[in-house]
C-alpha cells in the first residue's frame, strides 16, 4: 500500500527526520491560509499522489506570494496529473501540501527497500540525488552506498555512520544525518514498510538538513497489525475497478484491453494473460479470485469484470484443485442467473469432477462457449471478442 | 528416489485440528502420506482423525519421530510456528499459509541460520501448494490425481499453473518425479536453486521443468546454476509477459521491479543457460517433450 508524501513525513518526522514546515489544503484558499501559516516568503506547493515525477510533470510549484499560491492550488486541483510513473490517464490531485520552500545546497538520496536478494532490509543511498534510482544507479554507479542490515540486531549507529560519511556531509551535519538514517530504519521496521525513499534528503543554504521529499509503501500483508496505517488508505489514489474488488476481498488489477479474466490462482492467471495475448488479444484485467472459487465469489467476480464498460468479452478459467469443477460450473450458473451478461462468455473447466462440470454448464441453456485447453479457450474467447467488436462497428454504421 | 519425500516420510500436522488443516490432513492421509500426528497448542492429548494431537512440535516429534511438517496456521502466527519447527528438529517444512508479513519472514530466514547447514531445516514456501512425489505421498494442498509417477522433476511458484503443468504433461503420458511448489511470496524458504540442486542428484529425475514469474532475483540465480552446475536438461515458462511494470499480480512477489525482473528478461537469460523456454503456457507439456526426444 503506498501513501501521499505529506503522510510520509508526518510519520517519519515522529522519528526524527528533519522536514519542512508544511500544511495540507483541499482548496485554494486554504493553500493560501497554509502559506500565511507557515510564514516565510516563498512556498513550494506539491501535488499529492501516489506517484513520483511530479516535480517534471509540473506537479510541484514554488510560489513568492499568497496570490501564486492560491492561483498555483487552482491550477492543480481536482486537475488529474500524469507523470511518467502514473500512465498517460494520471491520477486525481484532491489534497495540496504547501511547504516553506528552502535553498538548495546539496542533493542526497537515501532509500531503505526489502532486498529479495539477501532477504534483509537494504539502505541505499547517494550522493547524487534528486534523479530517481534507477537514474542514479544507471548514470552514477559508483556514488551508490549499499548496506544490508541484519535483522537479528537491527541497524546500529556505526551503520548510519558509515552511510553519512559516505555521502559526504559536512561534519555539522553527521549527527543529524545519523539520526535521519536511524529514523527511517527504524519507521521500515516498526510500520512493516517495504520502502522508505527520502529524495532528496538536501542540506540548506542556512545550514540544515531536510528531506524534501518523501515516500513510503507498506506490505499489504501486515496490514492487519498497522491499523494506523491502513487508515492512510487514498482510495482516490486508486483504480475505482481495484478499489471495488479490494473492498471485496479479490486480487485485482485493472489493464487497458477488451477482453475480461476470471482465473483460480496467481499464477495461472499470469499465464492465461499471456496466453490472451499470444491468441492476438489483450487481456482487460487480472483476476485472481483465490483456490476456493465459490459460487459467491464467482458471482462477485463476474459483476466486477462486467463493471468495466471496456469488457468486450470473457473468459473463465479455472483449474479445480482442492474445489470440484461441478461446484464451479454451479456457481457460474448461479452468477448467469443474478448478473446480465451482455458479452460473449469461453469457460475453460479442468481439474477435479471436470466432466460433471461441463455438463452442467452445458444443461443451463446459458450460451456458454465451452473450451477444454488453455490454447483452445484463449483461441475461442479473442474469437469471440473479435465477433463482438465486428458486431459493435456494424452496429455503429448503421 | 524423488527428492524431498516418499512414502516413508514421517509428517506432523502445524494447525491440524483447524478446518483447513483437518480438510487437508484428511486427503494427505488418503494419498497414502505417513500422517503420524498434529500440533494445536491447548488441544495436547487428544485425538483427531485418528492421529495424536501435541502441544508443542518437540513434543509431536519426540513421540512420532517425525522429520517433516505442514503448517496450516493462520498468517499472525504462522511465523512462529516455523521457527518452531526449525527448533524442534524437524528437516522439512512446508508452509501453506498465505500472507505472512515480509519482515516476519525475514526474521525466520535469520532464525534458521542459527543451525549449521546440515543441521538447517529445509522449509518449502510460505504461499505454496506443497510439494508431491506422485504415487508415493503429498505434502501440500494439489490434487494428487492430476500427477502421473515419472521421471520430471517440476519447481514453479504458482499453485494451479503447476497443475496446469502436470495435467499438460499427464495427457501426454509424462510422469512427475516430484514437483514443488516454492510459493508465490518475496522472501521464500526455498528457491528454485535449492530445488534445481536436489533433482540433480536425484536418480530418478531425468529432466526439470521449472515455472518462474515476473520479479525477484530467482530465476537468474537458478539461471546460473544450470549453466554451471546441470546436467540434466531443463526447460522453463515464465508467467507474466504481458504483466505492467511495478504493478503487483496477485502473488506479494509478483511485482516488476528491478532490472532483469520482467518475463521477458527472464527468458532471454534461461535461454543464455541453455533452456528451453516454453513460448506459451499451452506449451508447457510438448516443451518437455521435446527435452525427452532430444536426450
Amino acid at each position: 500500500m503506498d501513501i501521499h508524501e505529506y503522510q510520509a513525513k508526518e510519520i517519519l518526522a515522529g522519528f526524527g527526520v528533519p522536514v519542512a514546515r508544511g500544511g495540507l489544503a483541499y482548496s485554494p484558499e486554504q493553500a493560501a491560509y497554509r502559506a500565511r501559516e507557515i510564514g516565510g516568503e516563498r512556498w513550494v506547493v506539491k501535488a499529492q499522489i501516489h506517484a513520483g515525477g511530479r516535480g517534471k510533470a509540473g506537479g510541484v510549484r514554488l510560489c513568492r506570494d499568497e496570490e501564486a499560491v492560491e492561483a498555483a492550488a487552482e491550477a492543480l486541483l481536482g486537475k488529474r496529473l500524469a507523470t511518467p510513473q502514473t500512465g498517460p490517464r494520471g491520477k486525481l490531485v484532491n489534497r495540496l501540501y504547501i511547504e516553506a520552500a528552502t535553498e538548495v545546497t546539496r542533493e542526497f538520496y537515501l532509500g531503505l527497500v526489502l532486498d529479495r536478494q539477501s532477504e534483509r532490509v537494504m539502505a541505499v543511498a547517494s550522493s547524487a540525488g534528486g534523479m530517481e534510482i534507477e537514474e542514479i544507479s544507471e548514470r552514477e554507479p559508483a556514488s551508490l552506498i549499499r548496506l544490508s542490515i541484519d535483522p537479528a540486531v537491527g541497524m546500529q549507529p556505526f551503520h548510519a555512520r558509515e552511510i553519512a560519511f559516505g555521502l559526504g556531509l559536512e561534519a555539522s551535519h553527521i549527527a543529524e544525518g545519523v539520526e535521519t538514517i536511524l529514523g527511517c530504519y527504524r519507521a521500515f521496521r516498526e510500520l512493516d514498510a517495504t520502502m522508505v525513499e527520502i529524495n532528496p534528503l538536501v542540506t540548506t543554504a542556512d545550514g540544515s538538513l531536510l528531506a524534501l521529499d518523501a515516500k513510503m509503501s507498506f506490505d499489504d500483508n501486515a496490514l492487519f497489525r498497522r491499523p494506523q496505517i491502513s487508515e492512510l488508505r487514498d482510495k482516490s489514489q486508486e483504480d475505482p475497478r481495484e478499489t471495488r474488488a479490494t473492498d471485496r476481498g479479490l486480487s485485482y488489477v485493472g489493464l487497458d484491453g477488451n477482453i475480461g479474466c476470471i482465473i483460480n490462482g496467481a499464477g495461472l492467471a499470469m499465464a492465461t494473460m499471456d496466453m490472451i495475448k499470444h491468441a492476438g488479444g489483450e487481456p482487460a484485467n487480472f483476476l485472481d479470485i483465490g483456490g476456493g472459487a465459490t459460487p459467491e465469489r464467482v458471482a462477485k467476480a463476474f459483476n466486477l469484470v462486467l463493471s468495466d464498460a471496456k469488457v468486450e468479452a470473457m473468459l473463465v478459467n479455472i483449474f479445480a484443485g482442492i474445489n470440484r469443477c461441478d461446484w464451479v460450473a454451479k456457481g457460474i450458473v448461479q452468477a448467469l442467473q443474478k448478473v446480465e451478461m451482455r458479452v460473449p462468455l469461453v469457460v475453460r473447466l479442468a481439474g477435479t469432477h471436470v466432466e460433471e462440470g461441463r455438463q452442467i454448464l452445458e444443461g443451463s441453456g446459458f450460451p456458454i462457449i465451452a473450451a477444454e485447453s488453455l490454447a483452445e479457450a484463449a483461441e475461442k474467447v479473442v474469437a469471440a471478442w473479435r465477433q463482438a467488436e465486428m458486431a459493435n462497428l456494424r452496429e455503429a454504421a448503421a | 528416489m524423488s527428492i524431498l519425500l516418499d512414502q516413508a516420510t514421517g509428517v506432523i500436522v502445524q494447525g491440524f485440528t483447524g478446518k483447513i488443516g483437518s480438510f487437508h490432513a484428511q486427503e494427505m492421509i488418503d494419498y497414502g502420506t505417513r500422517v503420524l500426528g498434529g500440533v494445536t497448542p491447548g488441544k495436547g492429548g487428544t485425538t483427531h482423525l485418528g492421529r495424536p494431537v501435541f502441544n508443542s512440535v518437540r513434543a509431536a516429534v519426540a513421540a512420532t519421530g517425525a522429520t517433516a511438517s505442514i503448517v496450516f496456521v493462520p498468517p499472525p502466527f504462522a511465523a512462529d510456528s516455523i521457527m518452531e519447527a526449525a527448533d524442534a528438529g524437524i528437516e522439512l517444512c512446508v508452509a501453506i499459509t498465505d500472507g505472512i508479513p515480509a519482515q516476519d519472514m525475514i526474521q525466520v530466514k535469520r532464525y534458521m541460520r542459527r543451525y549449521k547447514r546440515e543441521q538447517r531445516m529445509r522449509l518449502v514456501g510460505p504461499n505454496c501448494a506443497g510439494v508431491i512425489s506422485p504415487g508415493k505421498a503429498l505434502l501440500g494442498i494439489m490434487p494428487g490425481h492430476i500427477y502421473k509417477q515419472g521421471t520430471i522433476g517440476v519447481v514453479g511458484r504458482s499453485g494451479t499453473l503447476g497443475y496446469e503443468a502436470a495435467a499438460q504433461m499427464k495427457a501426454l503420458g509424462i510422469g512427475i518425479s516430484t514437483s514443488v511448489g516454492i510459493g508465490g511470496d518475496p522472501i521464500n524458504g526455498s528457491s528454485f536453486k535449492d530445488a534445481l540442486e536436489l533433482f540433480e542428484t536425484d536418480p530418478e529425475t531425468e529432466a526439470v521443468m521449472m515455472i518462474g514469474e515476473i520479479g525477484g532475483p530467482q530465476e537468474a540465480e537458478a539461471a546460473q546454476f544450470i549453466r554451471d552446475h546441470m546436467t540434466k536438461p531443463v526447460a522453463a515458462y515464465i508467467a507474466g509477459l504481458t504483466a505492467p511494470k511495478g504493478r503487483r499480480m496477485g502473488h506479494a512477489g509478483a511485482i516488476i521491479s528491478a532490472f532483469g525482473e520482467s518475463a521477458d528478461e527472464k527468458v532471454e537469460i534461461l535461454q543464455e543457460a541453455g533452456v528451453r523456454v516454453a513460448p506459451n503456457p499451452s506449451e508447457l507439456g510438448t516443451t518437455v517433450a521435446s527435452l525427452l526426444r532430444a536426450a
